[in-house]
């Protein structure tokens, strides 16, 4: 995972609620066994339509996407994710997010910025013609214009953001601990801790 | 309810944070709260907890890359024998060996990329598998219960959002991301951060022909699709309590549809009655323990809820969707709603956008609106008593002539033998249905079941989402019953019409 710790550049105003992971990444885009190139189907119906944000030039490789509430609702294809990266959005801009969804993008380096509405209507306009500026240390998003709004995130996925810490890693570097755990339960929770061997 | 916990708790309330008070004292506990303490293995001062996971169950679509994240990385899968593989999404649901026994290919190349990848990468981390061509394939979904995998106080996660399913046997049970599958083969935990409870309570006495599904889709129209953002739902109620575990895995596999991760209902007698005997359920000893447990999970009398919703059973009628989000339902004597029928301005603009999708105009009665398609299937609703409830309708009737194609596919080659044990197949295909191998199928346009784009399709999925069946599809959600009667009438249909 790369590190990040400041986004800055064109956003783009898709404004849209409840924008579920179907339309992010359509089902047939799903075959894939990598990572890779799922830019090209993100957004795919959503790019039918005439004038949508993302075929207007201005906002081609936009790092920051601005959304409406419940953003990445539905399945739990972290290819909507890996989708959005591979557009080069590295931020997500919305009053809400499903929690799947933001516990996926943030796996992937991905920062989900929650902001009230009023902020993110405010936001819609700078971005039509103008940059926003996303900083994870101080947890801001400014603009040129004075516009300055603070934004909550966890503490410790701040931390992992800021570091690119491969969460894998540090979780195994418990495993004292979760066989402590295996350990307790086999004696508590027999039928839990194991499946019949005969099965 | 809310301030009675703020005060005698206030470091800690909202936050989600386990509170140690809870397990250390006898202050009464939600069944969540309880699965939730059974399982922590570290908690951190930011409230993060380091949850053990019980059962995982992997499929094509959202392990492919976790596998390969972990070759990379030299790491193992820490429990191979928690772990289960079942391919499902990519599937086609026709024949699946010719007349002399030989496997068919599977033609789209990418589709059988994924396959192979699963069926390579279990034998290769040492993961139990069900192939295909075994007669215990079905949807994840289907197969965990039905195996006795899946067992009551779990927790039970899955590369898949409609986890929430395993919910009904009262398991905390949820969808995770790829990241997170690989993290959970890896270290068979998972980071969370606790979630906030919500109870959902129906009491009062069903109305004939309201199944599962109508509660759920009910209760989806009432509290939204992010009505449950950030909450574990626990369905109480003597509604609930009264439903068939197959009837409770229909409610919890829609509560991601209702935002919450996870749905529960307390594991009882019906519970227990269910998964007993069963290939992975516990034996001998071992059962009566986790007879005594599972008996010891229901929420204590005097435990309080984050958010509480009402609905009276009698309030349920057959219920549809008209729109593409599942919030967007109507009872089957209802029309379809005009933008401005909603308070909300952007509620109104979705609106706008999804009746165009729909082809609909609001006005039109629902029981006015044809169907071209029928989907009797996917992990909401493709175990026995679902297959049992089609057949009811279908038996001695026919599909009308503009219902150009009506499948059934059963959730599980067990639930496809006892169909066909029980004749129900034959009732099925000769109301010019077709009887389909098990799969995800129709649900999501990942395999060959699709509905052509602009026409209708009844169906018994989880998801009316824009393109979800197929590009330009156009999905109504129902329940089995609901389905079958769509078959017959060729028409959105109120069930009661055609069965007393």
């Amino acid at each position: 995972m790369k590190p990040i710790s400041h986004v800055a550049g064109r956003a783009i105003p898709f404004g849209r609620k409840n924008v579920d992971t179907d339309v992010i990444i359509p089902a047939h885009w799903l075959k894939t066994i990598t990572r890779e190139g799922l830019g090209k189907g993100a957004f795919e119906a959503v790019k039918k339509e005439e004038g949508n944000v993302f075929e207007n030039p201005e906002f081609s490789g936009a790092p920051i996407l601005i959304a409406g509430d419940n953003f990445g609702c539905g399945s739990s294809r972290e290819h909507a994710a890996w989708a959005l990266l591979d557009m080069g959005i590295t931020s997500v801009i919305a009053p809400s997010f499903s929690d799947i969804f933001s516990g996926n993008a943030f796996k992937n380096g991905i920062l989900t910025v929650a902001l009230p509405q009023e902020a993110i209507d405010r936001l819609m306009e700078v971005a039509q013609t103008d940059p926003i500026d996303i900083d994870l240390e101080t947890q801001t998003v400014t603009t040129r214009f004075q516009d300055r709004y603070s934004f909550e995130i966890d503490p410790f996925r701040k931390h992992c953001l800021l570091g690119g810490l491969d969460e894998v890693g540090l979780t195994m570097a418990q495993g004292d601990a979760i066989a402590a755990h295996e350990a307790k339960a086999r004696d508590a929770l027999p039928f839990l801790a194991k499946t019949p061997a005969t099965a | 309810m809310l301030r009675e916990k703020a005060r005698r708790f206030p470091l800690n309330c909202g936050s989600g944070a386990p509170n140690r008070a809870f397990t250390m004292t006898t202050k009464p506990r939600t069944l969540y709260q309880k699965i939730w303490d059974a399982h922590v293995v570290d908690t951190r001062d930011d409230g993060t907890s380091l949850i053990y996971i019980d059962r995982h169950l992997v499929h094509e679509v959202t392990s492919p890359q976790a596998f390969e994240s972990l070759r990379v990385a030299g790491r193992p899968v820490r429990r191979p024998d928690l772990t289960l593989a079942v391919p499902d999404h990519n599937l086609p649901t026709t024949a699946r060996k010719d007349a002399e026994g030989r496997v068919l290919p599977i033609t789209d190349p990418e589709s059988a990329q994924q396959l192979a990848a699963l069926k390579r990468n279990a034998p290769e981390f040492g993961v139990r598998y069900i192939d295909a061509t075994d007669a215990e394939q079905g949807i994840v979904h289907v197969v965990g219960p039905e195996q006795g995998f899946s067992l009551p106080g779990a927790t039970i996660v899955c590369g898949d959002s409609h986890t929430a399913c395993h919910g009904g046997i009262g398991a905390l049970a949820f969808g995770i991301g790829t990241s997170e599958v690989e993290h959970v083969l890896a270290t068979q935990t998972l980071l969370l951060k606790q979630s906030k409870s919500f109870e959902v309570r129906v009491d009062g006495r069903l109305g004939a022909g309201v199944t599962p599904k109508d509660v759920i889709l009910h209760i989806i129209g009432v509290i939204g699709t992010a009505g449950g953002t950030g909450y574990v739902i626990e369905f109480r109620g003597n509604v609930f309590e009264e439903m068939s575990v197959e009837g409770r895995l229909t409610v919890c596999n829609m509560a991601i549809e209702g935002g919450a991760r996870a749905g529960l209902i307390a594991p009882d007698e019906t519970t227990i009655a269910y998964v007993e005997g069963r290939p992975y359920a516990p034996k001998g000893e071992d059962w009566d323990k986790a007879v005594a447990w599972w008996n010891s999970l229901a929420t204590d009398v005097g435990a309080t809820f984050d958010k509480t919703v009402s609905i009276r059973a009698e309030d349920i009628q057959p219920t549809v969707t008209w729109g593409t989000s599942p919030e967007d339902t109507s009872a089957i004597g209802g029309v379809v709603p005009a933008p401005e029928d909603f308070a909300d301005a952007s509620k109104r603009d979705a609106v706008k956008v999804s009746l165009d999708y729909m082809g609909l105009t609001p006005g039109t009665k629902l029981t006015e609106v044809e169907v071209q398609n029928v989907f009797i299937g996917s992990c909401t609703n493709s175990r026995i008593e679902d297959i049992r409830a089609a057949a009811a309708v279908l038996k001695g009737r026919h599909k009308a002539d503009n219902v150009k194609w009506a499948i059934v596919v059963p959730g599980s080659g067990l639930v496809k033998a006892q169909a066909e044990a029980e004749g129900l197949d034959k009732i099925i295909v000769e109301a010019g249905l077709e009887w389909r191998e098990p799969g995800c199928s129709a649900c999501l346009a990942m395999n060959p079941d699709k509905v052509p784009a602009g026409e209708r399709c009844a169906s018994t999925s989880n998801r009316n989402f824009t393109g979800r069946q197929g590009p330009g599809s156009r999905t109504h959600l129902m329940s089995p019953a609901m389905a079958a009667a769509a078959a017959v009438t060729g028409r959105l249909t109120d069930v009661r019409e055609l069965v007393g």
